[in-house]
């Protein structure tokens, strides 16, 4: 196996790992974007998606259990994130570093409710068959590439997801709203939109999303307690490096974050990749401290 | 404001005199504790300085928590050792030699300098490189987040020299004292007790100068604080490197107390715990800092050996109420019931004056 099938396998595996960033970081981003403040207990979500496809997949077997499954950890997760934004959130929504440690506290409930449930050691999902093989590249440049299936569908999810969300906010009526109030939140609600309900509808689908990268999740390993813990602290680092609530900037940033952390793993090992993505992050903020794509406004602060 | 509170001004006093016979009262347990928990205020005064006096959330305190622990438990683990020799762990793993940058750690005088010299410059670069660029707010949290799993994970894999996910523990002697002898455990803990005093006054002076008027001037307004001709930036490196020295020098002293440094106590959880403490206590009083982790970790220890499923619950609970409900912690709500009790001073100014968003202790 030559340098270039590796590399290759790199830059694929960065794609999925991106695509895993993005479904992770998307809700953070919208609602970061149009409330300011961030959810702690994203992360959360995530594990709650890996549960619930855990139950799915105990409740329907088959191998279309996993089309059941997603739109029962979008639909739970959003249910959670519905809660969790009229009781928390809401009243917090003036003191974003206050929400930040709210949530926390979510989280840590969240986590101990889910050890006390499924217990400590985590629970599986066995790939449905037609997702558990690998494509492999036997001739060309390329052969020695071996591609599992697993990764190719997180890749369509999160691309599913984009273009579904862009159409959204682009084409629909609640879209059209979500980007009044995004740009403008006072003339917004000025000229009679109830910028509370859009809050709520964007952090719902924020927290859906992060549902149904869960059930991805599980299909790549084990659903625990603290899950969700391993992949927001990256999806934050997407976030800022994306720039405040840009969809396209999230994007883009997860491609970079996935590609410096997967090309950097063929050098060092993994913890020692992490540093390197945290300190790219640092670096790019030196040149562009207003992340990949900024938002323009013309509130000072913010 | 201190003519509003004449019954407080010297409350304090009796504290540091209860804090310093504690070895004859306390079992030896609990003064082991007693002095941990005192080790960490020093950290969560410095917390006070940069979150609650500069508006600053850091979520990664832990990191510089660690630098001060792990330079001095470096030394501790050399110190018994004849030169030539290494630490056991390292050959468990497989390594024959002393790596490089733990050469320097054979003298004491380097490690103890280092306790506060290394987390402050790695402190200052770090926040130099970030506040230049005017990143604020919740980014900042989220970077120091980072920070922290960074470290923690870092510790873990580098496991020949730094003892991996079990740290660095065994220690014996400190300056040819026996560190389990009984005077040696008594004066470590009047010598914590000591440093929490002298942060407590030092910060208390840096507090009420210029500089802790332009802290508060720019957790409340940055922009106006620039338009008025400041720089804000260079406050906020001073305050932030200050605190990450304070939580340095606390983290030495919770290692000689506690006997051990891992990346259990510094890693993203951990630090954000630290958080919570000083919110307990109140974020801008600095005896409500030392309150509150007193409070959360003495809870901590008795609830996580009650019911060890509970504490986290309790915790979350903790963080959700506090925030939304007491957002001064219990130093603002005791503020609150002597302001009620005595509303106008014998001075006849309003005590009110002091700013919502709690001044000076």
């Amino acid at each position: 196996m030559g340098e270039l099938p590796l590399i290759a396998g790199q830059v694929f595996n960065s794609f999925s790992v991106a695509s895993l960033f993005v479904l992770a970081a998307l809700g953070l981003a919208l609602s970061f974007g149009l409330m300011r403040v961030i959810n702690m207990a994203h992360g959360e979500m995530l594990m709650l998606g890996g549960y619930l496809a855990y139950l799915v997949f105990l409740a329907v077997p088959g191998p279309l259990a996993i089309f059941v499954a997603m739109p029962v950890a979008f639909v739970g997760a959003a249910l959670v994130g519905a809660a969790l934004e009229v009781t928390v959130i809401r009243r917090l929504a003036a003191r974003p570093l206050d929400t930040l440690l709210a949530t926390w506290g979510v989280s840590l409930i969240l986590q101990q409710a889910a050890r006390s449930i499924f217990g400590a050691i985590g629970v599986g999902v066995t790939a449905p068959a037609w997702l558990n093989h690998t494509i492999a590249i036997t001739n060309g440049p390329l052969a020695g590439l071996t591609i599992p299936a697993t990764r190719i569908f997180i890749v369509a999810v999160a691309v599913a997801v984009l273009g579904a969300l862009s159409l959204l906010l682009a084409r629909t009526r609640i879209g059209l709203l979500v980007r009044a109030v995004n740009q403008d939140r006072e003339m917004a609600a000025a000229s009679g939109i109830n910028v509370r309900q859009v809050d709520l509808a964007v952090f719902c689908l924020g927290a859906g999303i992060a549902g149904l990268a869960g059930v991805v999740l599980a299909l790549l390993g084990p659903v625990t307690p603290n899950v969700g813990q391993s992949y927001i602290v990256p999806a934050f680092l997407v976030v800022i490096l994306g720039g405040l609530g840009s969809l396209a900037g999230t994007m883009i940033a997860a491609v970079l974050a996935g590609l410096v952390s997967a090309l950097s793993q063929i050098f060092v090992d993994v913890s020692s990749s992490q540093v390197l993505v945290l300190l790219f992050v640092v670096l790019f903020l030196q040149f562009r401290p207003q992340g990949v794509i900024a938002v323009r406004s013309r509130a000072l602060d913010g | 404001m201190t003519a509003a509170r004449p019954l407080l001004r010297h409350v304090w006093l009796v504290f540091l005199a209860l804090a310093a016979v504690a070895p004859w009262i306390v079992s030896p347990y609990e003064l082991s504790l007693l002095g941990r928990f005192l080790a960490l205020s020093i950290l969560a005064l410095g917390l006070v300085l940069v979150w609650g006096e500069a508006g600053i959330l850091t979520l990664g305190q832990g990191v510089f928590f660690g630098l001060g622990g792990y330079v001095l438990a470096m030394h501790l683990k050399l110190a018994p050792l004849t030169p030539g020799e290494i630490p056991d762990f390292m050959t468990w793993s497989g390594r024959s030699e002393l790596p490089w940058w733990w050469q320097p750690f054979t003298s004491p005088r380097v490690a103890m300098a280092a306790v506060i010299v290394v987390p402050g410059v790695c402190a200052a670069l770090f926040a130099w490189a970030v506040f230049r660029r005017r990143v604020v707010g919740v980014y900042f949290a989220l970077i120091t987040q980072a920070l922290a799993l960074c470290f923690a994970t870092l510790l873990v894999s580098q496991q020949e020299s730094t003892g991996g996910f079990n740290g660095l523990t065994d220690f014996s002697t400190l300056l040819g004292f026996d560190l389990a002898a009984k005077g040696t455990v008594w004066t470590l803990y009047w010598i914590t007790v000591a440093f929490v005093t002298l942060s407590f006054l030092g910060l208390r002076w840096l507090m009420r100068s210029r500089f802790g008027t332009m802290l508060r001037a720019t957790r409340d307004g940055e922009n106006r604080v620039r338009f008025l001709g400041h720089n804000p930036t260079p406050y906020k490196v001073v305050a932030f490197t200050i605190s990450a020295m304070l939580a340095g020098i606390g983290g030495a002293l919770f290692t000689l107390h506690a006997g051990v440094v891992s990346p259990a106590l510094v890693g993203v959880v951990p630090s954000i715990e630290m958080v919570i403490w000083v919110a307990v206590g109140g974020r801008g009083s600095l005896w409500g800092a030392v309150a509150g982790t007193l409070l959360v970790n003495f809870a901590k220890d008795e609830i996580s050996s009650a019911l060890p499923d509970a504490w986290l619950y309790v915790l979350g609970l903790v963080f959700i109420l506090v925030v939304t409900l007491m957002p001064r912690g219990v130093a603002g709500v005791i503020e609150d019931v002597f302001r009620r009790l005595r509303p106008v001073s014998p001075g006849g100014k309003v005590a009110a004056i002091t700013s919502p968003a709690g001044g000076t202790p």
